[in-house]
């Protein structure tokens, strides 16, 4: 019990302190390809600092929604950060809530984000809320059906069983979670305001989602949204791991094995981060209303990896 | 129960040909969809070479050396010779947009897993559960042939429904007879060549390759 919550205190600090980091070494690594020097991976951390020393202002008639979603939006992605099982299954949080639950968090924290994008009654405010809206609504369903692909292996939405399911029975090759991997990969693309759908350096009006939603911020909110942010693309690079790569996630009674589990961690954020970097590297990004199809491409792929589950895996 | 090791790639080869005949219906360009074309003559000929190695049925490997030379270098080669000679390598039209067609195509793949559940019951071959997969492929080749306009996709989609027969037909009953093999093979590269003579003269008379044009019988 001891360890256990141990692990799930070191998962916590992990998650929510080292995801700035990762965001600063998907900069870096992006910077590296683009033949410029770069910041630098402790950059985020710099910037968050800077922020927090920042005195804040709100804008006239701003409601206390628009004060409290920046904290609503930090607690949801810290939460799911401490339910996902990261180094190890044997987490007494991760209990709490199962796939379907984490997408549900997922939403929570953008109702709030959108809302309060709308509540200063600026345009662009509102015009990112939209186009926010407009993404989610096409992601979480294909979210929804990527986490079905597991579930049904591992017979139960939660995580940590499936965690245990992939990594530590008899190794089979499933062609379903290649096509749910895939299509999980394309919506955390979406919903993490990564290239392909939204620019994350952008502040180009006619492009921006994420960032136009969050332009009347400063100071500690705009910091606890920008951490909140990392958190999020960090909890979906973890959420991906343990779907997809779960090996070397230490099992119940394991917990020796728990610097193992952190140095594969490492080793999978870093590959995972400079992949990332290198797709950005590569690809535009596209029109907004090219975004529908994207999403309805891995919405298509995650339905094939169902499909593929039930008829070709008996 | 769970397939052996061998069994399991192939389920998994199974997987990217249906990833592939889906990412043809999706694709705008001739030259891509060449390439595409390619590719699952490709993972076709891995498949075959597999289930040949798995069941030692020797005549499989003939047909997979025969699907290597005809679907992966010649066709392909001949395809893209004239898309260059017809200076036709951008856009294809579509009659349906590309993300409906998708939906019906899930709609095809759900048709063909229930098709084929009772068939490949009865079978008792290692391959017998990718025969749904075959089925959904030439379902799928089927539908590119029926929503595009222009006449290279869809003698496209012609060979890929070729493709998707001879992958249920490794599936089902391990190959057809050689000589069957042997015969269509030969109709497809003939077929490829009075397709491309076809697509001249189509061009001449109509100056497009529009298969519209085609729907007019007098001449006003």
């Amino acid at each position: 019990m001891i360890h256990s919550i141990f692990t799930q205190l070191l998962q916590t600090l992990l998650i929510v302190g080292l995801a700035p980091l990762l965001v600063g070494w998907v900069n870096q690594c992006r910077a590296w390809l683009q033949n410029k020097s770069g910041a630098g991976v402790l950059q985020p951390y710099r910037v968050l600092h800077k922020l927090f020393n920042k005195d804040a202002v709100l804008a006239d008639g701003a409601s206390p929604l628009f004060r409290l979603a920046p904290y609503v939006q930090f607690g949801c992605m810290a939460l799911v950060g401490t339910i996902v099982p990261v180094l190890a299954t044997d987490l007494p949080f991760a209990a709490a809530a199962d796939v379907i639950a984490l997408v549900g968090l997922f939403a929570l924290a953008r109702l709030f984000a959108a809302l309060a994008a709308m509540d200063v009654g600026t345009a662009f405010g509102s015009m990112g809320a939209r186009r926010e809206m407009l993404v989610a609504c096409l992601a979480e369903p294909a979210l929804l059906m990527v986490f079905f692909t597991p579930s049904l292996i591992a017979q139960s939405t939660s995580l940590p069983t499936i965690v245990e399911t992939l990594a530590h029975r008899e190794f089979v090759l499933y062609p379903s979670l290649a096509f749910a991997a895939i299509a999980f990969y394309m919506v955390s693309l979406a919903e993490n305001a990564r290239i392909p759908v939204d620019n994350p350096t952008t502040h180009l009006e006619l492009t921006m989602i994420h960032e136009a939603m969050i332009l009347e911020y400063s100071a500690r909110h705009l910091a606890l949204i920008e951490w909140a942010s990392a958190i999020k693309l960090m909890n979906y690079s973890v959420i991906g791991i343990s779907l997809f790569l779960p090996w070397g996630i230490v099992e119940a009674e394991g917990w020796l094995l728990i610097p193992v589990a952190l140095a594969a961690l490492f080793a999978k954020l870093l590959a995972g981060g400079a992949a990332l970097a290198l797709l950005e590297t590569l690809s535009a990004k596209m029109r907004i209303f090219r975004a529908p199809e994207f999403l309805g491409t891995a919405f298509l792929l995650a339905v094939l990896g169902m499909l593929i589950r039930l008829a070709l895996e008996k | 129960m769970t397939p052996t090791f061998a069994g399991q790639l192939i389920n998994l080869l199974a997987a990217l040909l249906l990833l592939i005949a889906f990412a043809m219906l999706s694709q705008r360009r001739v030259l891509s969809l060449i390439y595409l074309f390619a590719w699952q003559g490709f993972v076709l000929v891995l498949s075959t070479t597999l289930v040949a190695y798995s069941t030692g049925q020797h005549h499989l490997y003939y047909s997979a050396a025969l699907t290597l030379i005809l679907k992966v270098f010649a066709l392909p080669w001949i395809l893209h010779r004239l898309i260059i000679r017809l200076n036709i390598k951008w856009d294809v039209e579509t009659l349906i947009n590309i993300p409906t067609t998708m939906l019906l195509g899930i709609v095809l793949v759900i048709f063909a897993f229930n098709l084929a559940l009772p068939i490949s019951q009865l079978a008792s071959t290692v391959t017998k559960n990718t025969l749904g997969i075959a089925m959904a492929c030439v379902l799928l080749a089927f539908l590119m042939m029926i929503t595009r306009r222009k006449a290279v996709p869809q003698v496209i989609g012609f060979l890929a429904i070729e493709n998707g027969l001879f992958f249920a037909a490794t599936s089902a009953t391990y190959g057809m007879p050689m000589v069957v093999e042997f015969g269509v093979a030969l109709d497809v590269l003939v077929g490829t060549f009075i397709f491309g003579i076809f697509f001249f003269q189509i061009r001449e008379t109509f100056d497009s390759l529009d298969i519209h044009h085609l729907e007019k019988l007098k001449e006003d």
